[in-house]
């Protein structure tokens, strides 16, 4: 137990070097922050957005994706698939740890350390900018501790997700096409492009049922108010669910990998 | 009982074929050619605790599988393989808790981070007592003289440096058996000469059980009891080095220098001259047919002789010529 406490504090403090990222990373989510709330405005000023969510909610909701963006498990960890790729996996297999905790440990702490470097300043500067474009405050105390809740959820979710993306490059030829779809899949299913409270109604059983939607939407949504905090005990149980889909087939990936590894080269 | 038994181990592996150009890539998308490799052809050893082994052979032999089966990363297709009464990878955590592996071309240390910082991260990894990690650390320290080196982050460490600091991490949980895959690769003449004073002082004091695999004959003969030699799979030489050497070594060199430039006469037909230059002569000679002090007394009747030396050929050259012979 100590040793994967140790590995995720490790990863934490090595990750919080890379200062130069986090504001470069502050600037890049601040433009494309700025750009989706100019959309949202236009969808909202052409009056096809009725009902769902108000400007204001839909706004705070955009920048709150921007802000943390960093947990999105829209890849695996760099440094896992690197080592896969350059056969220094080898060391990783000479350890006396399960190597999907120790991975999965890593992961938390990448999807960690880089957010909150990179979401306090986009909190602060969105929630001042003029009414309209800006972040909104959660409407009551419950609400922002059913978010923070429902972050810790979706962050086991996202490392869950994300481990499956690194273990799936033991599969050379598989990992790269993972590589590639899961992105698309996860950005879109989890409102980071397009609120899901906007998305038709007849799509909306399917991405309340995908596991994306506990990545952001469930999240934001208590954030903006349009989730009752009464709810969290379902939202919690269903990205747990998802949690717990993801860790079996991961674990079993790598059980699977583990007997037929090949450390190429050397 | 043996420490590490290895029984009839083999290891295949499919390698995938294809010929160059863009038809055989697009063909290769629906049809792949495999062959199979026979890494591991039935090897079989026993290692006794605090041996020190050479395990040597060309590239491809199959020196790093066999190190990789030992150490519980590969599953071998058959055979056996006990590691202190533990199959590597049936009980792989348990088992490699009794291991330190340092693979020369790989690195085990964190890259961004001082060099510190890893070791205390393995020390919780292999749950090693403060006391003792403190104790073992400091003599590390002082063998290897780490110092200074230990908070400046991996990646700004030097070859030589970086080595130093990953034998030291793969000694933190004072392992009884440690595995050295190619430890002194790439190294300059000083830091192989420390690396191997450190796993001669570890293996002494310690008593740690050391396999060591390199292309170094330098290292063999500097270190190692024990040499196996390894070649397509399969075992053709374990013993030590002197026997590897009376085994193979069908030839010796005679260096002989002159006061003044020798009166060449026909010298016995066993003999060949591989210099002749002023006062000196080079001769090599075939061990069982003729003796020392014969050809000697040859050489005497041609000139008045100032200095004589006889050489064995370095151990390099018996591996090439061993290698030759075996046509690989």
């Amino acid at each position: 137990m100590k040793a994967y406490l140790s590995i995720v504090r490790m990863r934490f403090i090595a990750l919080l070097q890379y200062r130069t990222a986090a504001v470069a990373g502050v600037f890049t989510q601040f433009f494309f922050g700025f750009v989706m709330v100019m959309v949202i405005r236009q969808f909202f000023f052409s009056g096809d957005a009725q009902g769902a969510m108000s400007l204001a909610q839909a706004v705070t909701y955009i920048w709150l994706g921007q802000a943390m963006l960093g947990m999105m498990p829209w890849n695996g960890d760099n440094e896992v698939i690197a080592m896969i790729r350059d056969g220094n996996v080898a060391y990783e297999l000479c350890r006396p740890l399960n190597i999907y905790t120790h991975w999965y440990c890593r992961l938390l702490a990448l999807r960690t350390a880089p957010t909150l470097l990179r979401s306090l300043p986009i909190f602060l500067i969105a929630g001042l900018l003029p009414a309209g474009y800006n972040l909104q405050p959660p409407p009551s105390p419950a609400a922002f501790a059913a978010w923070l809740a429902a972050v810790a959820g979706a962050l086991l979710l996202g490392c869950a997700l994300s481990n499956i993306i690194s273990i799936s490059t033991l599969w050379t030829v598989a990992g790269e096409g993972m590589l590639r779809m899961l992105p698309a899949l996860v950005i879109f299913f989890s409102g980071s492009l397009v609120p899901l409270p906007l998305f038709p109604q007849w799509a909306q059983a399917i991405v309340n049922f995908l596991p994306f939607a506990g990545l952001v939407d469930i999240p934001n949504q208590f954030f903006v108010g349009t989730l009752a905090p009464a709810v969290l005990p379902l939202m919690l149980l269903r990205q747990l669910a998802w949690t717990a889909v993801f860790v079996l087939i991961g674990a079993g990936l790598l059980r699977l990998a583990t007997k037929r590894v090949v450390i190429q080269g050397g | 009982m043996a420490q590490i038994q290895v029984r009839d181990l083999v290891k295949t592996f499919k390698v995938a074929r294809r010929k160059a150009g863009l038809f055989s890539a697009l063909r290769g998308v629906f049809h792949r050619d495999y062959y199979t490799v026979r890494a591991l052809d039935g090897i079989s050893f026993d290692i006794g605790p605090g041996e020190l082994v050479g395990y040597i052979g060309p590239n491809g032999a199959g020196k790093s599988t066999t190190i990789k089966v030992m150490s519980g990363i590969l599953v071998p297709d058959s055979g056996s393989c006990r590691v202190m009464g533990l199959t590597p990878w049936q009980s792989r955590a348990q088992h490699v808790a009794n291991l330190g592996v340092v693979f020369g071309q790989r690195t085990q240390l964190w890259w961004d981070v001082p060099v510190i910082d890893s070791f205390e991260l393995l020390r919780d990894i292999y749950n090693v007592p403060h006391a003792d990690y403190r104790r073992t650390l400091d003599d590390l320290n002082d063998c290897l003289s780490l110092g200074p080196l230990l908070e400046v982050p991996v990646r700004q460490l030097s070859l030589g440096q970086r080595i130093r600091c990953e034998l030291a991490a793969s000694l933190l949980h004072q392992p009884p058996v440690l595995f050295l895959d190619e430890p002194t690769i790439g190294l300059d003449a000083v830091s192989k000469l420390a690396v191997r004073q450190f796993i001669r002082h570890q293996n002494t004091f310690s008593g740690t059980t050391v396999i060591l695999t390199t292309h170094d004959m330098d290292d063999i003969q500097a270190l190692c009891s024990r040499v196996m030699l390894i070649a397509n799979g399969s075992i053709l030489f374990d013993g030590n080095v002197d026997k590897l050497k009376q085994s193979y070594v069908t030839e010796k060199r005679l260096k002989v220098e002159f006061l003044h430039p020798p009166h060449m006469t026909p010298l016995s037909d066993k003999v060949t001259i591989i210099e002749n230059q002023g006062n000196r002569l080079e001769l090599g000679f075939a061990t069982g047919q003729l003796s020392v002090p014969q050809l000697v007394n040859q050489l005497a009747a041609m000139g008045e002789i100032k200095d004589i030396i006889v050489e064995e050929p370095p151990i390099e050259e018996v591996i090439a010529q061993v290698y030759e012979e075996l046509g690989l």
